[in-house]
């Protein structure tokens, strides 16, 4: 498989390596057996050159690939602290997972130009607590969408998460109302909300945000649940179908409009955003609030 | 009470669920079944029906109180058809002006083979879009277990009430213990720490209203349940769609602010 060497200049992808150079190192790939070595994978966009699995990316190695080198301004990045149950042991799981991630939360929300179109983004973090979603996530995302609907922007996000963050309780389940809410008023003032699913993408993300775009894309291969293969398991003590709950899976099941590789990304998301450009200019009477 | 105690009592064998509960809030209840899509699901029932005089929708999640019933109601864990048949009652309920009052005594949404292959997820998730913005007033009321997606999908509401000892939760007890603390045996303990009691909810804003349970006498507890809904449905109903809205999209939107 090949990378399209098109119209962008190579994504610049970060190894994080402090200066030493890993580029020969192997790696087995889980989804084929074969060895790859680092170089190779990040050449091509860290998916199996000999397989094409897709393997999970940062927030940050998303927005490399995506966005037009330097385009891309934070929103809130900094929000402070949630743990509104005081729950034990949260607010450690949240230093750590700030430290593992180098993020302050598990969704990076922003603008960037793709290839010339400027756009709202939010990018989920799965090295942060596997991209659940607590109350700053769901602030983040609301926040984003309002911000869109202001300056009539439509919004391209990448999902990948584990769902609700448990040790947020029932404010965590809040946030489903609450950026579902933002969405809509979003999509009533006539702007495109593009969604991308990767693997993961589970729980109360996929039973709200991820599965209400105008346009949803996903990656090949991603796993895509409300409940997980092991809850369905237990629940049902049935054997599971071949593919069940992956991307395919859902694009046979009428839940996605398409799957798209890595490599096409950019260059399709550019396309899907320039099908709506006239969506920007248009007034709207409803989102008034 | 503590938290588990609660938990036990929103589960407990004989207490009303959503059609005991219909039977005696309401009068002349028609039930509409189906949700013109797949098919019908019996663990949401729906219709029309009077509350006092006036023509209300009314949607539940009715888990069935015999073992025949709960067969046939899969235990109140309702398939995507159910959410979706609930949002059909809810968008004619629009169309015809009528509020819409909401049931929930739910485990949780259905977690199984054909529920994922008929889009759970997206059922859900487009329930809390269209829910947010119906432009008649709705109130839901959990009435024992409001469980996590599949409650708050009947549950995107102008007002949120729950019985004295009903819970609300985005897991189980069970769930949390198993995977937070790697321990199934500490369900009392999450039950504890993930705050689901009415008390607790009210606290954190996430519920408007915690209606007594008049120490066990479920008439009673109805009789002022039914005189409260009467009286808010009255006071919503005459506010302008507009308001209405608004005030509904800020009161979730402020649940889970950052605290500086």
């Amino acid at each position: 498989m090949m990378l399209k060497r098109s119209l962008f200049k190579r994504p610049k992808i970060a190894l994080e390596n402090g200066g030493e150079d890993f580029s020969s190192f192997l790696q087995e790939c889980p989804g084929c057996g074969k060895e790859i070595t680092q170089g190779e994978l990040f050449e091509n966009l860290h998916v199996c050159p000999h397989c094409g699995r897709h393997f999970r990316l940062s927030a940050r190695q998303r927005l490399a690939i995506l966005a037009d080198e330097g385009s891309f301004i934070e929103l809130d990045a900094e929000l402070g602290e949630s743990d509104p149950l005081s729950f034990p042991g949260y607010a450690e799981k949240l230093q750590n997972a700030r430290r593992a991630s180098g993020e302050g939360e598990a969704v990076l929300t922003g603008t960037a130009m793709v290839l010339g179109q400027k756009t709202a983004l939010f990018l989920m973090e799965g090295g942060f607590m596997m991209g659940s979603m607590g109350s700053l996530v769901g602030e983040k995302l609301a926040r984003l969408f309002e911000h869109a609907t202001e300056e009539r922007l439509p919004v391209v996000g990448f999902t990948i998460s584990g769902g609700a963050r448990m040790q947020e309780g029932i404010l965590s389940l809040m946030q489903m109302a609450k950026v579902s809410g933002a969405v809509k008023l979003h999509s009533e003032s006539g702007l495109l909300y593009l969604a991308v699913l990767t693997d993961p993408t589970t729980g109360g993300v996929t039973a709200s945000f991820a599965m209400e775009g105008d346009i949803t894309l996903a990656e090949p291969g991603a796993l895509i649940a409300f409940a997980g293969p092991r809850v369905i398991e237990q629940t049902t003590h049935k054997k599971l179908p071949e593919g069940f709950q992956r991307a395919e899976f859902l694009l046979k099941n009428g839940f996605i409009d398409a799957i798209c590789e890595r490599k096409a990304q950019r260059e399709t998301i550019a396309a899907l955003l320039a099908y709506h450009e006239g969506a920007r200019e248009g007034e709207n009477d409803h989102a008034s609030l | 009470m503590r938290a588990y105690e609660r938990l036990q009592a929103a589960r407990a064998k004989g207490r009303p669920g959503a059609l005991a509960c219909i039977s005696s809030l309401f009068t002349d209840f028609y039930e509409l079944h189906g949700d013109r899509l797949f098919g019908e699901d019996a663990a949401v029932v729906g219709g029309l029906a009077r509350l006092g005089g006036r023509a209300v929708t009314v949607i539940g999640i009715e888990k069935g109180a015999t073992t025949d019933e709960k067969l046939l109601r899969n235990f109140g864990s309702a398939h995507p058809e159910g959410y979706r048949k609930a949002l059909r009652l809810m968008k004619q309920a629009e169309k015809f002006r009528r509020p819409v009052v909401t049931l929930v005594d739910t485990s949780g949404a259905y977690c199984g083979i054909g529920a994922e292959e008929r889009g759970q997820g997206s059922a859900i998730a487009q329930n809390l879009m269209e829910m947010m913005r119906l432009s008649v007033p709705v109130i839901a009321i959990v009435l024992g277990e409001g469980g996590s997606g599949g409650a708050l999908a009947l549950a995107v509401a102008d007002e949120v009430w729950l019985l004295e000892n009903a819970v609300y939760s985005v897991i189980s007890a069970e769930g949390a213990a198993s995977i937070l603390y790697k321990d199934a045996s500490k369900a009392e303990k999450a039950a504890e720490d993930l705050k689901i009691t009415a008390q607790d909810l009210l606290s954190l804003g996430v519920i408007d209203r915690i209606v007594s349970e008049q120490g066990g006498d479920f008439a009673l507890c109805f009789a002022g349940l039914q005189a409260a809904l009467a009286e808010r449905l009255s006071a919503l109903c005459a506010l302008p769609p507009e308001a209405l809205l608004a005030a509904r999209y800020a009161k979730f939107r402020m649940l889970g602010r950052p605290e500086r």
